[in-house]
């Protein structure tokens, strides 16, 4: 298909603007300072616009076109709500007087509470952008809050090999040293190897509860009270939280500081992959610590932006964050309600037990005991008719079924991470069993189906290897 | 049992669904947690469409919705035309509701609209490679002395005091825990521009990086080519640009910028109290293995058919976990294909003369401001679409009166800068009617009238 670019006809336009309606002046600058050379837009009409963003819409899958089992990124329904509330604050500027958005700060006023209760913290900015972003913004209260403490030895934030890549990258962004702990034959981190890791340079300990094998840290409570016990801080990575919302609470466990993403638990669309947003919750010896400004509320009952907080970690953008994302979460917030929230996490549950159970015959699955919101299923097995896990997942696509998440977490091969949630019904789960019973029948009689997958697509496979090598990165 | 319309499970389908578990009770998916949450949340109960509509109609009627107010406030977030087409396309629900094109050959519509963005991005910055969008404009200027950084393994960089506030903040709060250093460069009192010499003296051995906006804060045009040339060769100039400004003004690239950073959200995003809107970033090619965040690329399929995927991803955090050069992961893709859908409809002309009527406008209503000789002129260099004034009279109050007539005022400096305080930083957009520019104006000659 045509780039946008290649449809421009010198001559076309798309826009249209009043006459300038003031006096005009000459422009005084530089000559240097003034474009030669226009930027080259396209030049195209409206229709032409319209046609080819329709085009390119229909080639992409989505939730809203199927099944989205995508592990660890929790594709739930987004509901149409959400983004009718969101578009009620579109024109709010940040700079107006606090007296000019009193609803918008009683929102997030009351966002900041709900996330609060519902993860068992404390106080919690709504500042961060997203999942990764939310953990530079908790590594970054874990530095203020050594340095406060004078805790000049704590150099090292401990983390799972399961963990999530932006774990250890937000560590090192923070400036700490990443130690990874092997997980056990459990899926789960070992005590003793965490043992041997775990002293007094050690600042934090990162890890997702349950973890990214869907399974739960079920020694959480030891591994907390050895980190405090050595003055570090328990991280939770809250991106799994839509398997225990209203059934566990990460702050209940011995969590000190927890990141959420609205864009996975709590059905904000993730928009291609963003916008997202990532609120940080902490317990309160650590309230001091959190990003400037918060929204606190004054004895008149008026909103405003706290920026008194004298030990904070700083900003970590500009503004005060993702706003429309927020209202998205706090539309289905009072939509789902207390019951609903936990409702939701428990169907989560039930929908990935169910698939997990309805696979396990068939198909190899690393850790085959009851789990949480997702499951890993081990390809490795698919060797022996010739294929590989990216051959399987390709042949899902020819079937309109997005591929769960693959070769992630790194700790088992040829990994497809399964993940459903509670919006899919048992027709759609029944459906995804059935085709993939049917594409293990194609890996064993005819192997050559997979490789030569996708054929229904948009486009067949595409060459990745010649797309690094001969890099053309714009039109 | 109470029935969630996003929720489909029937009591039916649970009790089958756990018969091929092989379990009778929910609770059994929770044993093995060792601290259950017993209690209820302090949480209303769910609602019902039509109440939740109500609750948030009602949040919403207490905010001022400036779709009903003629504006005279930027400061990094602009009020400009978004032409209709642009949230009906780009909003459609296979955009809003898809991932991170893991799966290209699903994802071409997301994989290609954000391709054309980088190629948008390129030719209005002038730059070589862009990627696919950060989380904003201040991030972008953090990530961009953290590349710096890596590229030439030096730890200052200097950094103008007239760039925008948060900016800064944000900047300091990235670098400082990677203990690279932050140091303001004075702007010129009189120009407003960068003070040339404060820069050179700073400069030592160790800066990586210079970094400017263009236009600065204030409005004022900094002269880029002269900044350059004060720079020895290793030293990064990376550019914050108003996206906007580049219909009128040279693009950073032609005139010696290394990375070129910028807010995108006056590129047909909403003001949104200020999130989401994104970050672009673009450089020079020679340094897109240092860059950050996810970067498309064009390659072919089996058949040999054009088709896009994520290239250079072992700079990602998803590879290269600790080694990344960034943490980034979901970034802004929705905002930056918004962009790419405005770009593709105002087209070459239509940003240039836009650019064209937003320096016109500013410059207008600069002019008869300070003829009614309430206002003393601050800066003389050069601006686009903003500008600092100086009233003789006190500005918050003046702007409590244009409110009452549904009028945004200028931002207070005072907000920001000690020894600016009672200080105006206007804007005008193409939005600005001449009518309302004039009507602003007399309102200023009722000054002596409301007793300031
Ligand atoms: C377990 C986990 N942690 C963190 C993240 C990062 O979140 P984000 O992409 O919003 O930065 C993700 C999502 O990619 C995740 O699945």
């Amino acid at each position: 298909m045509k780039l946008i670019f290649e449809k421009s006809k010198e001559g076309r336009t798309a826009f249209s603007l009043p006459k300038l309606d003031v006096p005009e002046v000459k422009i005084e600058l530089e000559n240097e300072l003034l474009r030669k050379e226009e930027p080259n837009l396209p030049q195209v009409n409206e229709l032409e616009v319209v046609r080819h963003y329709n085009e390119l819409e229909r080639k992409n899958h989505s939730v809203d076109s199927g099944f989205y089992p995508l592990g660890s990124c929790t594709m739930k329904y987004n509901p149409m709500l959400n983004e009718e509330m969101a578009n009620l604050f579109n024109n709010i500027h940040p700079y107006l007087d606090e007296e000019q958005v009193q609803g918008a700060l009683e929102l997030m006023y009351n966002l900041q509470k709900y996330l609060g209760e519902i993860t068992g913290m404390d106080a919690v900015t709504l500042q961060p952008a997203a999942g990764a972003h939310g953990e530079l913004t908790g590594m970054l209260i874990v530095r203020k809050y050594i340095e406060d403490n004078g805790y000049t030895n704590k150099t090292k934030v401990i983390l799972p090999d399961s963990a999530h890549g932006t774990n250890p990258a937000s560590a090192k962004m923070a400036g700490f040293d990443v130690v990874e702990v092997k997980s056990g034959s459990d899926g789960r981190v070992d005590l003793e190897e965490f043992k041997k890791v775990m002293d007094d340079s050690v600042a934090a300990i990162m890890l997702t509860n349950p973890n990214t094998l869907g399974l739960f840290e079920k020694d959480i409570l030891e591994i907390a009270r050895l980190a405090h016990e050595h003055n570090a801080l328990l991280y939770y990575d809250g991106a799994n939280l839509n398997a225990i919302m209203g059934k566990v609470r990460p702050g209940d466990m011995g969590f000190d500081i927890v990141h959420l993403n609205l864009h996975k638990t709590f059905s904000t669309p993730h928009g291609m992959g963003g916008p997202g947003s990532g609120p940080v919750g902490v317990k309160e010896k650590l309230k001091d610590y959190l990003p400037k400004p918060i929204v606190d509320i004054n004895e008149d009952g008026k909103y405003f932006f706290n920026y008194d907080i004298p030990k904070s970690c700083g900003r970590l953008r500009t503004f005060y964050g993702n706003f429309s994302v927020m209202v998205r979460a706090y539309t289905y917030i009072l939509m789902m309600g207390k019951e609903g929230l936990k409702f939701a996490s428990e169907m989560a549950v039930l929908n990935a037990n169910y698939l997990r159970k309805k696979l396990e015959k068939e198909f190899d699955i690393a850790y085959d005991e009851i789990c949480k919101h997702e499951f890993v299923i081990d390809g490795s097995f698919l060797k022996e008719y010739g294929v590989k896990t990216l051959d399987f997942a390709k042949r899902l696509l020819d079937y309109g079924i997005h591929p769960p998440t693959i070769y992630f977490p790194l700790i088992v091969h040829e990994a497809m991470m399964i993940e459903p949630t509670e919006t899919e019904s048992k027709e759609e789960l029944d459906r995804f069993v059935e085709v993939m019973h049917k594409i293990l029948e194609e890996a064993k009689t005819d192997p050559e189906i997979l490789k030569g997958a996708p054929r229904n697509t948009p486009v067949r496979r595409l060459n990745e290897t010649i797309a690094n090598k001969q890099l053309k990165l714009r039109g | 049992m109470k029935r969630f319309p996003y929720i489909p499970h029937t009591e039916e389908d649970i009790k089958e669904m756990m018969n091929v578990i092989g379990i009778d009770d929910i609770k059994e998916l929770y044993k093995d947690v060792p601290k259950l949450f017993e209690g209820e949340l302090n949480i209303s109960e769910s609602k019902s469409e039509i109440e939740v509509k109500r609750e948030l109609l009602e949040l919403s009627n207490r905010n001022a919705n400036l779709e009903d107010y003629a504006m005279f406030r930027g400061a990094g977030i602009y009020k400009h035309y978004v032409p209709s087409a642009v949230y009906q396309l780009a909003t459609k629900r296979n955009f809003l509701t898809a991932y991170t094109p893991y799966q290209a050959e699903v994802s071409q519509g997301t994989l290609q609209a954000l391709y054309e963005f980088q190629t948008a991005i390129c030719e209005l910055t002038g730059m070589e490679v862009a990627n696919s969008s950060m989380y904003d404009g201040g991030t972008a200027v953090a990530e961009a002395i953290l590349m710096a950084s890596r590229v030439n393994k030096k730890h200052k960089s200097l950094v103008a005091k007239s760039i925008h506030p948060e900016y800064i903040e944000v900047s300091r709060t990235y670098t400082e825990s990677q203990g690279l250093e932050i140091e303001l460069i004075n702007y010129d009192e009189k120009t407003g521009r960068i003070d040339l010499e404060d820069l050179k003296d700073k400069i030592d051995e160790n800066t990586s990086s210079v970094v400017i906006s263009y236009p600065n804060f204030f409005g004022v045009i900094e002269n880029i080519k002269r900044i350059k040339e004060v720079l020895p060769e290793k030293v990064l100039l990376i550019v914050n640009a108003y996206p906007i400004a580049l219909g009128l003004l040279e693009a950073p690239g032609k005139l010696g910028a290394d990375i070129v950073v910028g807010e995108g959200q006056s590129l047909g995003n909403y003001m949104s109290f200020g999130g989401p809107t994104f970050g672009f970033f673009a450089s020079k090619q020679k340094y897109i293995r240092q860059m950050p965040g996810r970067i498309i690329g064009e390659t072919v399929d089996a058949d040999g058919k054009r088709g896009f995927v994520m290239v250079l991803q072992t700079r990602e955090q998803h590879i290269r976990r600790a080694k990344a050069t960034s943490n980034i992961c979901s970034n802004h893709a929705l905002m930056a294909v918004i962009a790419s859908v405005y770009l593709s409809i105002i087209g070459r002309e239509g940003l240039k003369e836009i650019a064209y009527q937003n320096y016109q406008k500013a410059h207008y209503l600069a002019e008869k401001l300070i003829e009614t000789e309430k206002f003393d002129p601050v800066f003389e260099g050069e601006f686009f679409n903003e500008f600092v004034i100086k009233p003789k009279f006190d500005l918050d109050k003046f702007n409590e009166k244009l409110l009452e007539e549904k009028f945004i005022g200028p931002l207070n400096l005072g907000r920001f800068f000690d020894d600016m305080k009672n200080y105006g930083l206007f804007c005008t957009t193409e939005l600005n009617t001449k009518e309302e520019i004039d009507y602003l104006i007399s309102k200023v000659g009722e000054i002596d009238e409301i007793n300031l």
